[in-house]
């Protein structure tokens, strides 16, 4: 019965994953599950390989070895409708944004949703703007491309792109990089007032320690190709890796934990 | 999700929703739904009871606040979760009002393409300046000449131009000489073949042939390569770095173009009579010796200069266009497309503008 419920809970497994370009390897022998309902929050130093871990999880690129399921369904099988279908339960924000240049902003969270051919333009129009308020963003910027806008602009309106369809898993890279700290600090309260409405499963990868004390049920720490820990915060930071003493030790370190109170 | 009508002690009807009011889970029946609902809003005395759902997101909330007609029913009640989605929908902005449609826009057009292509031509022609003062002061300044970019451009679009060019030229050759000679034979003027291949070949169709294929292949890619560059800021990255666009990028591409196409139109011109060549012998039976000896004699050198001459110009021509369209990109994928097209119809007209040019300066030359 244990046994059914945790499977029915997994929604990504990760097993014997190794990631290689060429004869650079990334990624050695990781082993992951994300639970349902719950912050997964992939940390490592930059070019450690989290980017490519996440694009791995979704399917954008095969692994070397090893196998990933998610929603459990293998990824690789070469079933376009299964990945169809997983990929419309997803939502993904790029490191980068990638927000389509030829797309009005307005245009580029309706996309997916017209994609449905569900929805009427009414609806649409709402669920934008909606969108967009959520992500703080004023209407008068609907109309503008992408390439008129600042770059946490571009971060912001990629998150809600990324939620258009609210779904069930989202994948966030880097969610708060290139924004100031007050906005940092409300994508945080929306993340968690999402939670509280939705059943929402969340990987994310994050330099920004604040954020993710806020928002991290458990932490996985990339580090020499390898996980080198994936438990909740309070026992990552037990470790005693030398990245991890490094990332979550010093001043900065301190300052973020002081706020953790309970959590922690 | 699921809709309960109950009726409740005191008499009031109640609706009771539960289970699931998400998107995904509504995407099926959302319009069925949406009409339902819609109907069951019609009673104002009806009490909604929202409590019994699991899971409410905006597009949910959002199809029972149309229903209601973007207003709360007078009996209503909520989780407090779902309150304060509904006070979010309660203001929604309006999505600014797109430009209003200009009724006068197609004779507009008209005009602004007028001045479009002037632009161009002014863009063109101070950009060929800039590029002059840029070869002055590398005269002055010989070690700043950027050698590696210019083999790097002499590379792609010409020794990697060889394959494609060869194989087109041969192809017309066949073609043209099988034609000619078949009209030749019932005149018993076999031999003219030469003459025929020899002038049209060297003269007009080497250079032509050559030309449109470097333009369609180099030219396109030296748009998009500026393009690309454009939508990833790294022009200005160079700018910033205080290294001039048109002396790294731009000059060495039309340098090494302008090298580059004589080299390719004489490939082209040699394969396409080597093609030639071999259709008359299968069709005429002329032999390959014969055709030699002959072709020296039939067709005079200045040709050759002139099909040189022109591969020069068309070729750095074709390497400005392909450059000043390149740089009028804008930060979107969408010009990135519209302009490389247009840079490579622009590079093919303004090669065979070229072309009719040279036959009019040069109508004496070279024709016995
Ligand atoms: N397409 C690719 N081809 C070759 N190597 C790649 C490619 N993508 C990533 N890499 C390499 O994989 C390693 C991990 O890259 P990745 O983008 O996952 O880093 P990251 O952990 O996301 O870093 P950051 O925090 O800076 O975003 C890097 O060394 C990078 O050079
Ligand atoms: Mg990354």
């Amino acid at each position: 019965m244990d046994i059914i419920m945790a499977a029915k809970n997994l929604i990504i497994e990760v097993k014997g994953l190794h990631a290689r370009f060429g004869a650079h390897v990334v990624l050695e022998n990781i082993n992951l599950n994300v639970h349902h309902g719950e912050v997964l929050t992939i940390v490592g130093s930059s070019g450690s390989g989290k980017t490519v871990l996440l694009r791995q999880m979704l399917g954008l690129d095969t692994p070397f070895r090893g196998t990933v399921q998610v929603f459990g369904q293998p990824i690789y099988n070469g079933n376009r409708d299964v990945l169809q279908s997983m990929r419309n339960r997803c939502g993904v924000l790029f490191q980068k944004g990638a927000l389509f240049s030829a797309l009005s902003v307005y245009d580029n969270i309706a996309l997916p949703m017209r994609e449905l051919h569900t929805l009427d333009e009414g609806m649409i129009h709402n669920l934008v703007m909606l969108k967009l308020k959520m992500v703080e963003i004023e209407a008068q910027h609907a109309n503008k491309m992408p390439a008129e806008l600042s770059g946490g602009m571009i971060k912001r309106i990629a998150l809600a792109r990324a939620m258009a369809l609210n779904p069930e898993l989202l994948f966030l890279d880097e969610p708060t990089s290139g924004l100031d700290p007050v906005l940092s600090d409300s994508f945080v309260k929306l993340i968690l007032t999402l939670r509280a409405e939705l059943a929402l499963t969340i990987v994310m990868t994050t330099h920004d320690l604040d954020t993710l004390v806020a928002l991290s049920d458990r932490v996985a720490v990339i580090a020499d190709q390898h996980i080198v820990a994936l438990d909740n915060l309070r026992n990552v930071i037990g470790n005693s890796h030398p990245f991890i003493t490094n990332f979550f030790g010093g001043d900065r370190g301190k300052r973020a934990l002081t706020g953790m109170g309970d959590n922690f | 999700m699921q809709i309960r009508q109950v009726a409740s002690e005191n008499g009031v009807p109640r609706l009771v929703l539960s289970g699931r009011c998400t998107l995904s889970a509504l995407e099926q029946q959302l319009q069925s739904l949406s009409a339902e609902l819609t109907t069951f809003a019609a009673d104002p005395n009806l009490y909604w009871d929202l409590t019994g759902i699991e899971q409410l997101d905006d597009a949910g909330a959002l199809l029972l606040w149309q229903a209601w007609g973007a207003c709360r029913p007078e009996h209503l009640s909520l989780q407090p979760e779902q309150e304060r989605l509904f006070d979010r929908l309660g203001n929604i902005p309006a999505a600014p009002e797109p430009v209003p449609r200009d009724l006068l826009g197609p004779i507009r057009a008209i005009g602004n393409t007028g001045f479009l292509v002037w632009d161009h031509i002014i863009g063109i022609i101070v950009l060929a300046g800039q590029l002059l003062l840029d070869v002055k002061f590398l005269v002055t300044h010989p070690t700043r000449i950027p050698w590696r970019e210019i083999s790097v451009t002499l590379f792609r679009t010409g020794a990697q131009a060889l394959g494609i060019t060869a194989l087109v030229g041969f192809l017309i050759g066949v073609v043209l000489s099988y034609l000619s000679s078949r009209q030749l034979q019932t005149y018993g003027a076999d031999i003219f073949i030469i003459n025929i291949l020899g002038v049209s070949i060297i003269r007009e169709l080497g250079p032509m042939l050559a030309a449109i294929l470097v333009a369609g292949r180099s030219g396109s890619s030296m748009t998009a390569q500026l393009g690309v560059m454009r939508v990833t800021e790294e022009l200005d990255a160079l700018a910033v770095m205080g290294i001039p666009h048109s002396m790294r990028l731009i000059l060495p591409k039309i340098i090494g173009l302008g090298i580059a196409m004589p080299l390719v139109v004489l490939w082209t011109s040699a394969i396409a009579l080597v093609g030639g060549m071999v259709a008359a012998e299968i069709q005429l039976g002329l032999s390959y010796q014969f055709f030699f000896s002959r072709l020296s004699d039939v067709v005079p050198i200045a040709n050759l200069w002139l099909a040189l001459g022109k591969g020069v110009v068309s070729g750095m021509t074709i390497a400005l266009i392909s450059c000043h369209f390149g740089l009028r990109i804008k930060s979107n994928t969408e010009s990135l497309g519209e302009g490389t097209t247009t840079s490579v119809v622009t590079a093919i007209t303004a090669v065979i503008i070229i072309d009719a040019i040279f036959a009019i300066i040069f109508s004496n030359v070279g024709i016995l």
